[in-house]
């Protein structure tokens, strides 16, 4: 695994976030993420982050699961969501989630898992997972990262961008 | 009550559009520059289509999550509601409780 680019939202905060011109000699991208949003909505502690696949908002469908330590549920999205801190979370707490995409530069559609926590030292936290598929047979060489349109990244959220080279098993390949 | 909840709603709306405007930069990581170059990553203020863009993904936002929250709260209403008929079956508390979580 190789750190391809870290990038940490500067003082004032951000609108968005975006990976270009994205390096295609590895095989799979893991995106970690420390981030916080600049919106509540006063449902929870967590605010969406969405995620942009060669900044489309198109042919996304994920399946998700969410647990806060005394309820769980489901839900399906058509956006590639991760979520985050939200503004009324304890003050300087900033959640965690890793999205990772295997095979980004194949010519078929690009799965992705989601895993995230929100963690603020109150009595309430939030574990989301996730996977889904974008329908699009593109290599991704862009990710535009943003709040969805109900907050910013606030400073010091950061993201990690990862690259992932397959091994070499020594298989055999049946033809 | 159903007033001061919209009256309420309003006002986080207002908020969210104020500070959506407020923050008008973007950063870009152009991974084809080499490491330590300044072009590499660059803070960028956004245009006016990206400004327009971002007001619209507000507004769509806040009804995707007002649909969301009238899902969410169906699903409350309808386990009261099943939990409620399971007492009245004489299922105790716990039991019924323990077949709808």
């Amino acid at each position: 695994m190789q750190l391809i680019q870290t990038v940490t939202v500067g003082s004032g905060g951000a609108a968005s976030i975006t990976f270009s011109s994205i390096p295609q000699t590895f095989t799979d991208l893991l995106i970690v993420q420390s981030a916080r949003s600049t919106g509540d909505f006063g449902f929870g502690t967590w605010q969406h982050i969405r995620y942009k696949l060669n900044d489309s908002t198109s042919n996304y469908s994920g399946r998700y699961l969410d647990g806060n330590g005394s309820s769980a549920g489901s839900s399906t999205e058509s956006k590639l969501l991760v979520r985050a801190n939200d503004s009324g979370s304890t003050a300087n707490s900033f959640g965690n989630a890793q999205v990772y995409i295997p095979n980004y530069t194949a010519s078929t559609n690009k799965s992705y898992s989601v895993d995230v926590v929100t963690e603020s030292n109150e009595t309430s936290s939030l574990q989301y997972i996730g996977a889904g598929l974008w329908s699009d047979t593109t290599a991704i060489s862009s990710i535009v990262i943003d709040g969805d349109g109900l907050g910013n990244l606030a400073q010091y959220s950061s993201w990690s961008l990862y690259g992932i080279t397959k091994g070499s098993s020594g298989g055999v390949t049946v033809s | 009550m159903e007033l001061l909840r919209e009256a309420l709603a309003e006002l986080q709306s207002a908020n969210r559009k104020k500070e959506m405007s407020e923050i008008i930069t973007k950063l870009v990581v152009d991974l084809s520059k080499p490491e330590g170059d300044p072009e590499r990553v660059q803070s960028i203020p956004l245009t006016e289509e990206e400004l327009a863009e971002r007001e619209t993904m507000r507004i769509q936002a806040e009804a995707e999550q007002a649909a969301r929250e009238a899902t969410e709260q169906a699903k409350s209403d309808a386990k009261a509601s099943g939990i409620a008929k399971l007492l009245a079956l004489g299922l105790t508390q716990e039991e019924a409780q323990a077949l709808v979580n």
